[in-house]
């Protein structure tokens, strides 16, 4: 199927969705394995911009193809920023993309993911109706939280629209430190004891060099210097430049290190399980290993699709599990399980089937 | 006939675990929200996650509804008993299953009191965020079921943001496991849906949380100002700074008399609204970032600013603070609650309309929030004796929530809607968006048996004729916030 629909207003879109009997919505395809199923793609690119913004509530609604891209540069401009560190911000990954994915960057250490953040959204569902549920406001108990379940139900219940999120002042800068794990053991040592620490770390992360961790302190520039002392007292390392901690950072946020032809997937995984997951990713040759998150998140990139059968079955031993992002691997990977309640949520919130099942 | 309902549940709890005698039952009849009683048939005690998903199977089969309950503390009668259902009480569910200081998560069951998990965690530096006001009573199932939130949600969210993984019974009798150690979900968020969800998809069983290392170093200010606005601008200014604060917390002149008389809290002479901000974070941030709150809070011109000089300060302050919710409520035979949030540039002009909506019914209310993220507590405060009274201060409740909602804020930012505010729900959704969630509910529980009477309007009422504090806040355990 290779029509593509661009609605550009409520009404276009309520008619591209209920034209079709099965459609999928798409923003910029930076995790094009996320939308490759059998329906209509619909593209979100013309349901662009910011539609609301008060600094002063750290609060913004923006609609769905709005590239993340310029969000991020209109809450700079105002000292604010997202906290969860969305990916692929460069690669012009949208807003409505990001939430589908339910994917978040290594800031998200520090105050949580992006389903911390979203507050509220406004979706389409297979009938063509427009619902808003959340709220626009930073404290919301009213109804269910339906926005929070859409976070990384990859588009297969609706079409997102439009989303609040909740934003944080930006801290005033930021170090960066490169520490020294020849190996997943000492890595793992590392991550525990710096997460548990008096720090409050911005990010940290295992690179995929697998023998370095990259931290990040933030906050006044004057309030660093001694934190970063203590952290090399303690272990081998280095502060680096401005320049290098910029680069370093934009090759985690925009995914330049892993493999390109290959498939890259996202699991879900705690400290407790990084060190035989990360052997068993090293056991396959060429695979790369970015742990993000204290070692709760792990980007996986293959070295080819073959090996995708064997990192299923390592998911599967140890209980966890994961999803392609892109290139050419099962939609799911490693544990899953199936309750009767996901078939019953999903004809509660897509009668009409209108969207893919979250196993086509 | 209700022995016949019953009957099945005999065979899965002894007599003494089954409390069916009226004068067992009364202790049941209320929660938080005092003023809606309704007394259940039965009470079942079930003392293992294997009991409840028996008993649960077993209000299925029979069509029988049911309510869970904790510790019964819900402000909006999220816990009250149906007519002709049962309570589930989940209290000797207890158990803290595991404490893993390394990945900072904690496996409690469903009947685990709030402090209880920060008391387990506090030896290895870290707690557990969400911190209700009736924290030291209150169960995370509740805390869960109706997303509860606590004077840190600004900067660390609500309830929902501290759940990783669950494992819950649903109405259907189906048992579900979502999430677990990892901060990361893959595939829908199961574990967000099902926060928040007010006891209408099921019974929680037991939950993996999140903790967070605890502060280092905190710097809390207490500012006392002329007029309420004053205090309301002070937290823009603080807001607009950059900080970003642990809690901002204002109370009204009338609830510092009311602290000031039941605790003896110390308040500068002659200010109108006292306001409290606290930083928190590593010695070097908190040590430049207080600079910069101390220079603000003195532009904002304050009748008088008093730094917290140690941590028995800061205690006091936060004293003063908790104390005030009950110490208003002793001011009046009944009083009324509500959580309704507005956007924060709007703090002001929602308290000016309150105060003139106060005069116009000739009913007393008193204003605590959570300043920092524009939760707004009114207490409406009444005489349930008096002829009309409850329903003069439902109808100002009611005003004020429609104000909330009508400045594009929310009916509720951490008590949930339950009983007190359903019938407020088509104010801030429409049809469709309740639809859509009440075929949500569908899904959980097709019989309607799970909490049935919550949330959504139009419902069976229960009865409403009460009067007086809940006898734990008389004792000063709790407070209604």
């Amino acid at each position: 199927m290779n029509a593509m629909l661009t609605p550009a207003n409520t009404a276009e879109l309520v008619a591209a969705v209920c034209s079709t009997p099965r459609v999928i919505a798409v923003g910029a395809g930076t995790k094009p394995r996320l939308s490759a199923v059998n329906a209509v793609k619909l593209s979100t690119a013309k349901l662009s911009g910011m539609v609301e913004y008060e600094p002063s509530e750290f609060t913004f609604t923006a609609l769905a193809g709005t590239p993340v891209r310029e969000i991020a540069a209109t809450l700079a401009a105002r000292g604010q920023y997202l906290p969860f560190d969305p990916l692929w911000v460069d690669a012009g990954t949208t807003l409505g993309g990001t939430v589908a994915s339910g994917v978040s960057g290594p800031g998200r250490f520090r105050f949580g993911g992006l389903r911390d953040f979203i507050l509220g959204m406004q979706f389409m569902d297979g009938a063509g109706r427009l619902l808003r549920l959340g709220g626009k406001v930073v404290k919301n108990a009213a109804g269910f939280d339906v926005p929070k379940f859409l976070v990384g139900s990859l588009g297969r219940f609706g079409v997102l629209v439009e989303t609040t999120f909740k934003v944080f002042p930006q801290p005033a800068s930021r170090v960066t430190l490169t520490l020294d794990a020849s190996d997943p053991e000492s890595a793992v040592n590392i991550l525990t004891a710096a997460a548990n620490s008096r720090w409050e770390l911005d990010a940290l992360d295992g690179l995929p060099d697998g023998k370095s961790i990259a931290l990040r302190l933030g906050g006044p520039a004057t309030a660093l210097e001694s934190p970063a002392r203590e952290i090399l007292s303690r272990w081998l390392g280095r502060v680096l430049s401005a320049e290098d901690a910029n680069t370093l950072w934009l090759e985690m946020r925009e995914c330049h290190w892993a493999n390109n032809a290959a498939p890259l997937l996202k699991v879900a995984l705690s400290s407790g399980a990084v060190v035989p997951f990360a052997r068993s990713v090293s056991a396959l040759s060429g695979a790369r290993l970015h742990l993000s998150a204290d070692g709760n998140v792990a980007f996986v990139s293959l070295a080819a699709a073959e090996q995708a059968a064997t990192l299923h079955e390592n998911l599967r031993a140890h209980g966890l599990s994961g999803v392609t992002l892109r290139g050419d691997a099962p939609l799911w990977l490693g544990a899953r399980t199936h309750f009767q309640i996901s078939q019953a949520a999903k004809a509660a919130l897509d009668a009409e089937k209108r969207f893919p099942g979250l196993d086509d | 006939m209700s022995a016949a309902v019953l009957q099945p549940l005999t065979a899965l709890l002894p007599p003494e675990r089954l409390l069916v005698r009226p004068e067992q039952l009364a202790a049941y009849e209320s929660d938080g929200l005092t003023a809606f009683r309704q007394r259940p048939l039965a009470v079942a005690i079930p003392e293992t996650t294997e009991e409840v998903i028996a008993i649960v199977r077993c209000c299925h089969a029979a069509k029988l509804p049911f309510v869970a309950r904790g510790s019964g503390t819900s402000l909006s009668g999220g816990s009250l008993p149906v007519a002709g259902g049962i309570v589930i009480a989940l209290n000797r569910l207890n158990k803290i299953l595991k404490l893993d200081p390394a990945q900072r998560v904690a496996v409690v069951q469903t009947g685990v009191i709030n402090t209880h998990v920060t008391l387990a965690a506090a030896p290895h530096g870290s707690h557990f965020a969400p911190d209700p006001s009736s924290q030291s009573i209150c169960t995370i199932g509740g805390n869960v079921a109706f997303n509860s939130g606590g004077a840190h949600c600004l900067k660390y969210g609500m309830t929902s943001n501290h759940v990783l993984g669950m494992k819950a019974v649903l109405a259907t009798g189906e048992v579900v496991e979502w999430g677990g150690p990892s901060r990361e979900t893959v595939g829908p968020d199961w574990c967000g849906l099902f926060t928040g969800n007010e006891g209408l998809f099921g019974i929680a069983l037991e939950f993996t949380l999140q903790l967070l290392p605890k502060a280092e170093c905190f710097h809390t200010v207490l500012a006392g100002y002329k007029t309420l606005e004053q205090a309301g601008d002070a937290v823009s200014a603080v807001v607009a700074s950059g900080l970003l604060p642990g809690a901002i917390e204002i109370m009204d002149a009338f609830a510092l008399e009311a602290a000031v008389a039941a605790v003896h809290a110390d308040y500068p002479p002659g200010c109108e609204a006292v306001l409290i901000v606290e930083l928190e974070g590593p010695r070097e941030v908190v040590a430049v970032d207080r600079v910069r709150l101390d220079e603000i809070i003195a532009a904002s011109k304050p009748i008088e600013a008093r730094p917290a000089r140690d941590a028995e300060e800061r205690l006091a302050i936060w004293k003063g603070r908790k104390s005030a919710f009950s110490a208003v409520g002793r001011l009046s035979p009944d009083f009324l609650v509500q959580d309704g949030v507005v956007p924060r540039r709007k703090l002001g002009e929602a308290l000016r309309r309150i105060g003139e909506m106060s005069r116009e019914a000739g009913i007393r209310v008193a204003n605590v929030f959570h300043a920092g993220d524009g939760n707004l507590h009114p207490l409406i405060l009444f005489n349930g004796r008096e002829q009309g009274e409850l329903e003069r201060a439902e109808a100002l409740a009611g005003k004020i929530l429609k104000m909330c909602v009508a400045m594009g804020g929310s009916l509720t930012g951490e008590h949930g809607l339950g009983v007190e505010k359903r019938a407020y729900l088509p104010d801030m959704f429409n049809a469709e968006e309740i639809d859509c969630m009440k075929r949500l509910r569908a899904a959980f529980d097709p019989l309607g048996i799970a909490n049935p009477g919550k949330m959504f309007p139009g419902t069976e009422a229960p009865a409403l004729t009460q009067h007086g504090l809940h006898p734990l806040e008389e004792a000063g355990v709790i407070s209604r916030e």
